[in-house]
């Protein structure tokens, strides 16, 4: 019922995306969307890939500190309002979230990925609000 | 055990005979030797004939490294050139190097040192001693290997650099005794782990380091890491090399080889001795060398002295750990600060890398601290917030530390220099421009 991320420190230094793009790369890994958090001195790249378990390994090699999280994933129509009728949904349920990002699949619906704090509570009260969840078949093992 | 019982059990008062004889002899070789100390004593109307014992080591004038520098860079041998036979320098961050000479006593007495050294931290003439110091120049490799050597012990010279080899060799040649600065023994801790070893692989049971200042925190570090007991050792090549002092087994301060070193506390303020047990300038008699003696030379290092009687039973003069350089001093807006106090607030952060390195600049004239950490496996997060956490915890130990704000930046995973040799953990800007 996951989706997992890959999710790597940036020290606040010119290259240093450039340099997590080619790991992946050169390891001949899709990656699928990415966001960056970033502060005034440093970042987190956050990133789904279309192989986690390689891409981990490739850029622990190319000396990046990476870790892995799971995130739940919530397909909306690609339309006004898709989002809002979600977040309206969890903030009536309480539900706190830490941070989300979305992409648009190549079906061209949307896809929102959600960090929350209590996930297995999460995917209770979206199920029951029927939200469509959206398993990738990989999460952390 | 001991390497030397008599010497090193000896008791005091004849230790103290056995200085004061030692002490005449040498005011006497530097002022009918060195010009500099013969010009040191008359312009204080000082005469060899003055100095009957130890006790009257108070009237001899410092020696300083800036005379080492004027001298360069045979100034203040006291023997001929042709009875030198090997010669070491330690760099010099401005201008000159500091060039010491020994004679063949001279480098005899300094093995005894390290032999003496090497016993204290659990070696015997069966171990392999693995010396991952600098060979060359800098008196740390050759130091340890002729220590060695004097124990009848068996020494790998594999120097310092390409630790792949050095963890191959450790491994193959069952090393019980690791020799290197500190914060290479953290490398190799590290690398080990990468490469895929265990500790099982290793026959370590001790390691002696020196050649740069560290804490308990990172004693500990290492003890857990590598799973031996870590060893302080303590020496300048102005004086022989390592070796000046070393801990024993009992680790409660490193007992100085005070048969060949008589050391003093001074004040760095106003140059006085200090009685035992007070915290100053760190001040060493050469009583034995030939090559270059050296009278009351101030060494930088501030720490005490602790004359309380050691469990293992020897009875030399035990000096604290270095707890900072005089010169390596920081004035941040007023404020001493040490690096070593900024090094033990980070060791005791369970999440915070032992790698660091200081940044001091001036912004609108005001002075600012930053201290650059490396990121860990063990602080990353996915989430801003964990990582801010432990920023602001960082910067509110450290201020409570030092009592100077400091600005923490996280930098990559091992972008700080390791270093093999001495640490370079300091950028000051403020002196460049
Ligand atoms: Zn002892």
């Amino acid at each position: 019922m996951l989706v997992n991320q890959v999710a790597v420190f940036l020290e606040n230094k010119q290259g240093r995306i450039s340099d997590f793009c080619k790991a992946l790369s050169s390891a001949d890994i899709n990656l699928i969307t990415m966001s960056i958090a970033d502060t005034t001195d440093f970042g987190i790249l956050r990133a789904i890939t279309d192989d986690n378990d390689k891409a981990i390994k490739v850029l622990k090699d190319a000396g990046f500190t990476v870790s892995s999280t799971d995130l739940l994933g919530i397909e909306v129509e690609d339309k006004p309002g898709g989002l809002a009728d979600v977040l309206s949904t969890m903030d009536n349920a309480g539900i706190n979230i830490e941070y989300l990002y979305s992409f648009v699949k190549k079906d061209g619906k949307a896809m929102i990925l959600f960090k929350v704090a209590n996930i297995d509570e999460t995917i209770e009260i979206c199920k029951n609000k029927h939200l469509k969840i959206i398993d990738t078949g990989i999460s952390i093992k | 055990m001991y390497f030397n019982k008599e010497i090193e059990c000896m008791s005091r008062s004849e230790k103290e005979a056995l200085q004061s004889e030692r002490l005449v002899d040498v005011v006497k070789r530097v002022y009918d030797n060195v010009k500099m100390y013969r010009a040191k004593m008359d312009a204080i109307k000082l005469k060899p004939s003055d100095i009957k014992s130890i006790k009257d080591i108070y009237k001899l004038p410092y020696t300083v490294k800036q005379d080492l520098r004027d001298s360069y860079p045979f100034g203040m041998f006291a023997v001929p050139k042709r009875d030198i036979v090997r010669l070491h320098a330690s760099s010099a961050t401005t201008g000159k190097l500091t060039v010491v000479g020994y004679t063949k006593n001279d480098l005899d007495m300094w093995a005894e040192c390290d032999a003496r050294a090497l016993v204290m931290a659990g070696a015997t003439p069966d171990s392999t001693v693995h010396v991952a110091y600098g060979y060359g120049l800098f008196t740390g490799g050759l130091g340890m290997h002729y220590g060695t050597e004097k124990l009848g012990a068996t020494v790998v010279p594999v120097s310092s650099g390409n630790t792949k080899r050095q963890l191959m060799l450790m491994k193959d040649f069952e090393a019980d005794i690791l020799c290197c600065t500190p914060s290479y023994a953290i490398f190799l801790a590290e690398e080990m782990e990468k490469e895929g070893y265990s500790l099982k692989d290793f026959n370590l049971k001790a390691g002696i380091f020196g050649a740069e200042a560290w804490t308990e925190e990172m004693r500990k570090t290492i003890e857990n890491r590598l799973n031996i007991k870590a060893i302080d050792i303590y020496g300048l090549s102005e004086i022989c090399g390592p070796g000046v002092a070393c801990e024993c087994s009992k680790q409660s301060g490193m007992h100085i080889q005070d048969d060949y070193f008589f050391p003093e506390i001074i004040s760095t303020d106003t140059l006085e001795p200090l009685p035992i047990g007070e915290e100053g300038e760190l001040v060493f008699t050469t009583l034995t060398k030939e090559g270059i003696p050296l009278i009351r030379y101030r060494t930088r290092d501030l720490c005490s002295l602790n004359d309380t009687p050691c469990a293992c039973g020897r009875t030399s003069i035990k000096m604290n750990k270095v707890f900072a350089r005089s010169d390596d001093m920081l004035i941040i807006r007023g404020v001493n600060v040490f690096p070593s106090q900024i090094e033990s607030v980070l060791l005791s952060n369970p999440l915070a890398s032992p790698h660091y390195h200081i940044v001091v600049d001036r912004v609108n004239n005001l002075d600012v601290l930053e201290i650059q950490v490396e990121m860990s496996e063990a602080l990353f997060s996915d989430e801003v917030k964990t990582i801010e956490n432990f920023k602001n915890k960082l910067a509110q130990d450290m201020a409570s530390a030092i009592s100077v704000s400091a600005k923490i930046t996280l930098v990559s995973p091992h972008s700080i220099e390791r270093s093999e040799g001495k640490a370079k953990r300091i950028t000051d800007k403020r002196f460049v421009k």
